[in-house]
């Protein structure tokens, strides 16, 4: 969602031009000459490329781009993590699109020849569940905060992801899972998985324990070297998800976003990008600046080495901002 | 005489630009809108017009939500503006505001609904007549203008109306600046539930002997619960700030934000800074 600086003129490739840029035209959307740029975006043709890497035996992980959602990464940027077991495969997350959900059933059957038996879902977020529809959602397993969040949100979801990432989401439809995951072990196969619902990066947010291979899903709790994101986050239940994650985290960790290791870092990092943040949006809020004046606040200089660090704090002071305004200035309409 | 003088060669300039552009025409806008000359002739008619990069129009990266899209229009580096417009071409409803800096800074933070994406302006008249514009590109999914209010879904919203919140701090060269929010549903008429206009049309910012500090008309895209940061020339003996404001339907609000003096903002960001 970077913004459009000036217009460029219909690009027509080597066989013509897109069908969306023909739509666009049709409908007389091309008299506007700035939205044609977006129209006509790519040339080459969709389709996800999943590289699966081996981190144990049985169990693979697509990574995500370190990048925001947009139309040439197709909103494939959070972290996909799939298990071989005796009884069919499991996944976590099913990424942002139909197109992927299919890219990503084809790569798990190739990797084990076998259906997914199981997927569940970390969180409501579009890039971990609008793959949804590649699956049978008697297979689709999350919490209820989840499966609420969902069907409460999914709808706006859909649309600013069309807007972001174009025409990868065609024909992607929000699923909502079709079991209630509760805390708990769920044995499948050889494998044993065990639940449990934290909250902090939204109302709702799955960890899962894998006792098998002693292997630590941790959705969007952790981040690694990839700003973390905030539309629902609540600080304090965050930092209180990150003690109880810190605990474990000599295990190996696969964090929503960044690289697979042992997860002090992620989750040392991620308690690190909170603070700063918050404390970043305290400061200007406190000095009366307005939410755009805010945005331009310097950063710490390590936060340089995050990705997306100024454009995820720029979308934090958005969603804190109104928050603290609500909820911290005196009320001034009446004498007293 | 100075003046004068500077009048004339301004006067000198002007012609000479005139010349050097005679062949392109009226200068370009330089985002290419195609509805540049409509905004042209509702917002200033047959006024000079010119772009000046000193209107700084300041928008996120990113659209966050599309019906609480934060603008900062800022003129001051312009000197005496004698009005300050925010507009957007593209929405449905263009006007956003007009502030009147009476005794004030050419200066406006708040947030607006976009419908679609589209070019944001602040336009600064000068005493000369001339209107100064700044130009941003903003991007956006769209749909601020005709989705609902989030307080047409809370049934007891309207006991909320009229409830306002707000801060005031020192600038460095002692005027004040004032946040403040105002719990409004901002009903633009163009929501898909029919729900008529009904919005904040008018602020009007006083010192404790009435004088008009700062006006401010208001128009429906500015956002729901409509937050302001202002920056006014509150004379330093003053211990308050009245802000009055009224909707379309008529009713009244008044705020009154007791000086608290804080420490200022950039004061406290720039170490060193002249206090």
């Amino acid at each position: 969602m970077k913004r459009v600086g000036h217009p460029e003129p219909a690009r027509d490739g080597d066989d013509g031009i897109t069908r969306r840029a023909a739509l666009a035209r049709v409908a007389g959307i091309a008299t506007l000459p700035m939205l044609l740029g977006v129209f006509d975006a790519d040339a080459a043709p969709l389709a996800y490329e999943l590289k699966p890497e081996r981190i144990g035996d049985g169990v693979w992980v697509v990574r995500g781009a370190q990048e925001a959602i947009d139309r040439k990464n197709g909103g494939a940027i959070a972290n996909i993590t799939i298990f071989d077991t005796s009884d069919g495969a499991v996944i976590v997350d099913t990424g942002p699109s139909k197109r992927y959900g299919l890219a990503l059933d084809a790569i798990v059957r190739q990797l084990t020849g076998k259906p997914v038996v199981r997927a569940y879902l970390t969180h409501f977020h579009p890039d971990h569940v609008f793959g949804n529809q590649a699956f049978a959602a008697d297979a689709i397993a999350a919490p209820k905060g989840v499966v609420d969040g969902l069907a409460d949100l999914g709808e706006a979801f859909a649309s600013a992801m069309y807007h972001a990432a174009g025409d990868w989401m065609r024909g992607t439809e929000v699923v909502a899972p079709g079991r209630t995951l509760e805390d708990g072990t769920e044995q499948i196969g050889q494998r044993r998985f065990r639940a449990q619902t934290l909250a902090g990066h939204t109302a709702s947010d799955l960890v899962l324990f894998e006792e098998t291979s002693g292997l630590l899903v941790a959705g969007d709790l952790v981040f690694l070297d990839r700003a973390p994101t905030t539309p629902h986050a609540d600080l304090a239940r965050w930092r209180h998800s990150l003690d109880a994650l810190g605990a474990i985290s000599d295990r190996a960790l696969v964090p929503g976003h960044g690289p697979v290791e042992s997860g002090a870092r992620g989750v040392g990092q991620t308690r690190d990008w909170l603070a700063v943040m918050e404390e970043t949006i305290r400061n200007a809020f406190e000095r009366g600046l307005s939410q755009n004046e805010a945005i331009a606040e310097p950063l710490p200089e390590w936060t340089g080495r995050i990705a997306l660090a100024r454009y995820e704090y720029e979308r934090s002071v958005m969603h804190f901002y109104p928050k603290l305004e609500a909820g911290s200035w005196p009320r001034i309409d009446r004498a007293g | 005489m100075a003046m004068r003088a500077a009048l004339k060669w301004v006067t000198l300039v002007a012609s000479a630009m005139a010349a050097s552009t005679a062949t392109a025409g009226p200068a370009a806008d330089p985002l290419g809108s195609v509805m540049w000359n409509d905004m042209k002739a509702q917002f200033f008619g047959d006024a000079p017009v010119v772009f000046d990069d000193r209107v700084k129009v300041s928008i996120p990266s990113i659209v966050e939500n599309q019906a609480q899209v934060p603008v900062t229009a800022d003129a001051r580096a312009l000197g005496d503006v004698k009005k300050l417009v925010v507009f957007a071409d593209l929405n449905p409803i263009q006007h956003v505001v007009t502030v009147l800096p009476v005794k004030a800074a050419p200066y406006i933070g708040l947030s607006m609904k976009v419908e679609q994406a589209t070019p944001v302006r602040a336009a600064a008249l000068l005493g000369d007549g001339t209107w100064h514009v700044g130009s941003v590109y903003l991007d956006a999914a769209g749909g601020g203008c005709s989705a609902p209010a989030l307080a047409r879904k809370d049934a007891d919203w309207s006991d909320t109306v009229g409830h306002a919140q707000g801060r005031m701090w020192r600038e460095v060269d002692g005027s004040a600046r004032v946040r403040f929010r105002v719990r409004h549903p901002m009903d633009t008429g163009l929501a898909r539930d029919n729900t008529p206009a009904y919005f904040i049309e008018k602020l009007n910012m006083r010192a404790s002997d009435g004088q008009s500090l700062a006006e401010v008309e208001i128009r429906e895209p500015v956002s729901e619960d409509p937050t302001f940061t202002m920056i006014v020339r509150l004379p330093v003996s003053d211990k308050a700030l009245t802000i009055d404001g009224r909707d379309n339907n008529g009713a009244d609000y008044r705020s009154v934000i007791p000086v608290a003096w804080r420490q200022s903002d950039a004061a406290a960001a720039k170490p060193g800074a002249v206090k």
